[in-house]
């Protein structure tokens, strides 16, 4: 055991927080939503800037715009980065789930046409897997697509998709033949979202934002060429694309953590409760969970970067990232007794963040099917479905 | 960053587990738990002959000198078979020992400690209880060169079978730690009877008893207090992680095999999910354990912090497995006649042991509010 950077990667992070502190742009002045045209701007400007400069992608292989570095770097990039509370980045989906799984198993056209456009955020790509029949049972979808010639026509529905208002490129799974047995029959398709036939309709969620959208295909015609992997070989494709999911967990998150636990912190002081006992006993426990996670996470990514498999602690940082946030914005309610209940200005955004914590449990993998996982994948009990 | 045990300590703890298996049976500890110490006299001397018993004492003293990782490795495997017996309590006295800056007593007595010849023990808790020295109020006084002491000590760790007992108490206003022989005048020693029946507490009456040496005093105490207490926590979050990889073990193997309504119980989701989350405290506890271990290894200036963390999370992560493991396992697990109860027992009595997670969290509030 050995936790010290090494001078490697105490370099990488200098280089990083200097051009950082350089280059992150002032807040963006006015609503912060997607339907702002000038917030979508300034989105994709700090996309490219970062991507210009190296500093996207940076465990992408070179030849396709990245850096070609192991996890630990792109840890040590998200970490400074969320020091400085850096801008979202609107491309994230494209960059960390479907480039690379373009990257992995495109055609050498895929390649050339998707992914320099992808990481420079000129477009802009969302996943195309939940439907309103198909959540955790995700092989069940039935997105249907036939074979007309050198194309596919698609037509059904998809739900959850985030950022489909601004997207250019949708990451499709759609069932390609609906006699193979449930995963034996899916296809991964790259649609442009211009298409005709593609409309999208926005759901409000009760937080009251609209991130996540609904997705309909009328007759859309795709190109046979636009298929990501093998004709009915998808189900492979959409796993690959979320186990990039489950990896970028940690980096960036322990540290958006910790912000807002600083900012309960300084709530607490506010409201004259850090004397109060049992108000100390949950910040400290607040404190010592989040450094729990911080070291499950740094387990995680010493595992990954010695080239072992990824082990227990993915799914398990997810389970306990998503139960550590949903406990930690009940108890700044608690302390922000009566104003918690406000809407945005008073405290922050805490009753936005209360709300939209709810879903963090529910979406990447509810906490129920990630126990199953668990139970099955690593426990070796027998599956339950 | 590597942040796994290295090879040498992998193998290092497989030895333990290896000579554990051949020594230290379960047969064995239900023997060891009904005698009136837990304590083994072939066992020790095996881990004696081992170098374990040696292992964090320093080379001048004839231990071995190796660090709090290694010590955690250890500790892990012996938590995972309920090792019997007074290990923990002889590693934080030989430590406080170690660090008190009293050279000519370490010199005389911890190589004695290091070849298995002299077992000690530390005497800190008393009526109220508390974990915390400055609580301690045991009085101690001056007579001519030697140490008088009159009053109680609680909840003292392996005192029937140590021939040295160091007892914390206080001198003037300053704290202080004199040793005091096992058989010494004006001190009886009564079993307080626990719940846990592998590690024996003790009740530790002094009246006028005598000592000729003061091992400490004043910040000197403190300090050596602090470093000794703060190794000995890190190796008692070492054996919870092992506990819970025991529970988990058996709880898994257990869901496996048994059936109800023509299938084993592991196919039920309800059964699943509490052998996932007895993997989510395992994993999480022995992050945070590892993590404890290091920082104190290389004397961190976050190490107190990272005890503190570890103790606190392990403590409450440990009773919850034991819950955890015992609904999975159904009535059987609730039986004498299973091995899960020693594993629950030693889950409470090590949450208990140096501060249990309210006690850390108090530690961890004073450094993130105060």
């Amino acid at each position: 055991m050995d936790l010290t950077p090494s001078p490697q990667e105490e370099a990488y992070r200098n280089e990083a927080r200097t051009w950082l502190e350089a280059n992150v742009p002032k807040p963006y002045e006015g609503d912060k939503s997607i339907s702002d045209a000038g917030y979508v701007e300034y989105l994709r400007d700090w996309q490219r800037a970062q991507a210009e400069n190296g500093w996207l992608g940076i465990t992408w292989p070179k030849e396709y715009g990245g850096q070609g570095l192991g996890p630990t770097e792109q840890s040590i990039y998200n970490e400074e980065e969320a020091k400085l509370e850096s801008p979202y980045l609107m491309g994230q989906v494209g960059v960390s789930l479907i480039g690379p799984t373009i990257a992995m198993m495109g055609t050498p056209e895929q390649k050339e046409a998707y992914l320099s456009k992808l990481l420079l955020g000129e477009e802009i790509w969302v996943q195309g897997f939940s439907e309103p029949n198909a959540g955790s049972d995700l092989g069940s979808l039935a997105c249907r697509a036939v074979r007309d010639g050198d194309h596919f026509i698609v037509n059904g529905q998809k739900t959850w998709t985030s950022y489909a208002q601004v997207a250019d490129w949708i990451f499709l799974l759609v069932r390609t033949n609906p006699d193979a047995t449930k995963y034996k029959g899916i296809t991964c398709l790259l649609v442009d979202m211009k298409s005709e036939g593609v409309s999208v309709r926005p759901l409000r969620m009760m937080s009251g934002d609209s991130v996540f959208n609904e997705v309909f295909f009328s007759d859309v015609k795709v190109p046979v060429e636009n298929v990501l992997g093998e004709i009915d070989g998808g189900w492979k494709v959409g796993i690959t694309a979320l186990m990039h999911e489950r990896m970028n967990l940690g980096g960036s998150i322990t540290v958006e953590l910790a912000h807002f636990l600083a900012k309960v912190v300084e709530l607490a002081r506010q409201r004259g409760l850090t004397d109060d006992p049992i108000v100390r006993q949950k910040l400290a426990q607040a404190s010592l969970e989040l450094e729990v996670f911080q070291m499950t996470s740094a387990r995680a990514m010493s595992a990954v970067g010695k080239g072992e498999a990824p082990g227990p602690e993915g799914s398990i940082l997810k389970l306990f990232w998503s139960n550590y946030n949903q406990w930690l914005v009940q108890t700044a309610q608690e302390i922000a007794g009566p104003y918690g209940q406000l809407a945005p200005e008073k405290f922050g955004s805490l009753s936005y963040r209360y709300l939209r914590a709810r879903g963090n449990s529910i979406e990447a993998g509810t906490s129920e099917v990630l126990k199953n996982t668990i139970a099955a994948r690593v426990l070796g009990l027998p599956k339950s479905y | 960053m590597d942040f796994e045990l290295s090879k040498p300590q992998k193998m290092l703890q497989d030895s333990v587990k290896e000579f554990l298996n051949r020594h230290c049976d379960f047969e064995k500890v239900r023997e060891l738990m009904e005698t009136e110490t837990a304590h083994d006299a072939e066992l020790w001397e095996g881990l004696t002959d081992q170098g374990w018993v040696a292992l964090t004492i320093p080379e001048e003293h004839e231990g071995l000198e190796l660090g709090a990782v290694d010590l955690v490795a250890v500790t892990e495997a012996m938590g995972s078979f309920t090792m019997p017996g007074p290990f923990l309590s002889n590693t934080w006295a030989a430590e406080l020992i170690a660090a008190s800056g009293n050279e000519a007593f370490a010199k005389d007595v911890l190589p004695g400690v290091a070849d298995g010849e002299t077992k000690v023990t530390v005497a800190l808790l008393e009526e109220s209880a508390s974990w915390e020295p400055q609580r301690c109020a045991l009085a101690i006084t001056e007579d001519g060169g030697s140490y008088r002491v009159s009053g109680e000590k609680l909840f003292v760790g392996d005192a029937e079978v140590a021939e040295l007992i160091l007892v914390v108490g206080r001198l003037g206003d300053d704290l202080a730690v004199i040793s005091i022989a096992r058989g010494a005048d004006g001190l009886t020693i009564e079993p307080m009877s626990a719940i846990d029946s592998t590690r024996k507490l003790y009740k530790l009456s002094f009246d006028g008893a005598v000592s000729e040496t003061l091992v400490a005093r004043g910040k000197q105490a403190e300090e050596a207090l602090h470093r000794a207490t703060r190794l000995a926590t890190v190796a008692v979050c070492g054996e919870l992680v092992g506990v819970m990889q025991w529970v988990l073990d058996a709880t898994v193997e257990y869901a496996k095999t048994r059936e109800q309504f023509g299938r084993v119980i592991g196919s039920y989701q309800a059964v699943q999910h509490h052998c996932a989350d007895i993997l989510y405290y395992l994993e999480s506890a022995r992050s945070a354990a590892y993590y404890a271990a290091w920082a104190v290894s290389v004397d961190d200036p976050g190490a107190d912090r990272a005890a503190s963390v570890a103790k606190a999370y392990c403590s409450d992560a440990a009773r919850e497995v034991g819950n955890l493991g015992i609904q999975a396992h159904g009535g059987i697990g609730f039986t004498w006649e299973h091995d899960l109860h020693l594993f629950y027992k030693r889950a409470k009595s090590n949450e208990i042991l140096f501060g249990d997670a309210t006690f850390h969290r108090d530690r961890i509030a004073a450094m993130v509010l105060d």
